[in-house]
């Protein structure tokens, strides 16, 4: 009963392709966290994520670089999730900090879209597993050929014109910590995709936009936003 | 019919029920040869795609844990990762206090279902199966519950022992769930109390999102879960499904 994956992304290292398998990670930029200010100590929530928060893109919302991203009749808007993913090399068990970035097989661009919600407690997985809600790619650029995760820019365009500046400098936990504190509770398989998390405030696009989201080494990611039906 | 997936001797196999000649319960594999039914490592019946669970779909079971009336059905989602077969051992971390079985009735889907209504919902059904999704409760965090830190875990989510067909499971929903923990019976319900119905949930997933054959659906369970401790050999049953049974062990069998 395997279903093909719906996506196109160049990878030219082991192993050699995506598992289909993608997870977000809630609040894990530093303005993500800020964007909720005193909120965030309040109910319900009562305090910042003490573990990574991971979330599941199911398999219905992959999509490739330049692949056609409806937005439901339901959500005039659409929030731009534009992350940095970590595509797993090999089995990602209780890593440690010191060893994480050996199970990386390289890295690439995660346009994790959302229908805007708050609050955060218990979100309907109807804002963000919608059919198309991840596009990635268009490539996944080896580990070696990225000098340091941590210190990436990701620029977001809409219509061409500049709406995001991003740094991953700015993660809260970053890329090494956040798969030790999650393989200690969730293994990862090669493929697998873990986003590691979107700045605030996320840049809104309506049908009829184009996105690019580009960060230096991994290229740029187009998706046109289109109505439903077009 | 039942199908099951097995490992013995060197190969993964596609197995159905058959009795040993001793008239020990066994499973024949596609290459004729019957094995006892503990001589073979069970996987999980069916290769899962998106793994779909409901919380708090039971009344009794939402009022146990003091929930209060839906707007929607509670849907979360699963990786692959955190699945295991019949007959697994699951892992109770030491600082847990609150680590819980959950038995469910799992609806495996069989064809694609975008926009299907409930009365035609049925007919993209490939069959059913139990499954025991344990939850550890200290980990819960008021952040898209229920977090994956809590849900998501390596061994935590249990399928099996069959795929049952469809087509051999003629009501749904009306069967009875039961776990036994050591044997003593700790949890028990019928699918006839579900908040939202098998039909109305596949209606609901396929309004906003494609399902594809092979995801999974987990209904959610009902009332009468309690704590596990290791060592404890936890069986979950659904009429006409089977018994799936899952043993909890400690860190130390995973060398922490």
């Amino acid at each position: 009963m395997a279903v093909p994956l719906p996506v196109a992304v160049a990878m030219d290292v082991p192993p050699f392709r995506l598992s289909g398998t993608v997870y977000g990670t809630l609040l894990n930029h530093r303005t993500a966290l800020a964007a909720l200010g005193s909120a965030v100590d309040e109910p319900p929530y009562q305090g910042a994520p003490k573990a990574p928060v991971l979330y599941v893109k199911p398999r219905n919302t992959l999509a490739s670089s330049n692949d056609p991203v409806v937005v439901p009749a339901d959500a005039p808007e659409l929030e731009i999730g534009a992350c940095l993913g970590l595509v797993i090399g090999r089995a990602a068990c209780r890593l440690s900090e010191g060893n994480a970035f050996e199970h990386l097989a390289g890295y690439l661009i995660v346009n994790d879209v959302s229908v805007p919600h708050l609050p955060y407690y218990r979100p309907s997985i109807r804002f963000k597993a919608r059919d198309g809600f991840c596009p990635l790619g268009p490539r996944v650029a080896a580990r070696a050929a990225i000098a340091n995760p941590d210190a990436l820019i990701i620029r977001v365009y809409v219509d061409r014109e500049l709406r995001q500046t991003a740094h991953t400098a700015d993660l809260v936990r970053p890329v090494a910590k956040l798969l030790a504190e999650v393989t200690e509770f969730m293994t990862l398989a090669p493929g697998d995709v873990l986003a590691v998390g979107a700045a605030a405030p996320a840049p809104r696009v309506r049908a009829g936009q184009q996105v690019s989201i580009e960060i230096d080494g991994l290229g740029r990611l187009d998706n046109r936003f289109v109505g439903v039906g077009t | 019919m039942k199908h099951a997936r097995v490992a013995y001797a060197g190969a993964i196999h596609a197995a159905q029920p058959q009795q040993l000649a001793d008239g020990r319960a066994g499973v024949r594999l596609a290459d004729a040869r019957v094995i006892a039914e503990d001589e073979v490592v069970w996987l999980p019946p069916f290769e899962a795609g998106t793994i779909i669970a409901l919380g708090l779909n039971y009344a009794a079971h939402a009022k146990e844990l003091t929930f209060a009336a839906q707007e929607e059905p509670l849907v979360f989602l699963k990786g692959p990762g955190t699945l295991l077969g019949h007959r697994g051992y699951t892992r109770r971390p030491a600082d847990a206090k609150f680590m819980h079985y959950e038995c469910e009735l799992a609806v495996v889907i069989g064809r694609s279902a975008r926009g299907v209504r409930r009365t035609a919902a049925m007919q993209h059904v490939a069959g059913y199966c139990v499954a025991n999704d344990y939850a550890i409760r200290d980990y819960l965090e008021n952040w898209y519950r229920p977090n994956l830190r809590v849900k998501n875990r390596d061994g935590g989510t249990v399928l099996g022992p069959w795929l049952v067909d469809a087509a051999d499971v003629p009501d749904p929903g009306n069967l009875g769930l039961r776990t036994f923990v050591n044997g003593k019976l700790t949890q028990l319900g019928n699918t006839r109390d579900l908040i939202t119905d098998v039909p109305t949930l596949i209606e609901y997933l396929s309004s906003f999102m494609t399902l594809a054959a092979g995801d999974v659906i987990l209904t959610g369970t009902p009332e009468g879960v309690v704590n596990v401790e290791v060592g404890d050999e936890v069986a979950c049953e659904i009429d006409g499904l089977g018994r799936l049974h899952n043993t909890i062990v400690s860190d130390a069998a995973f060398g922490r």
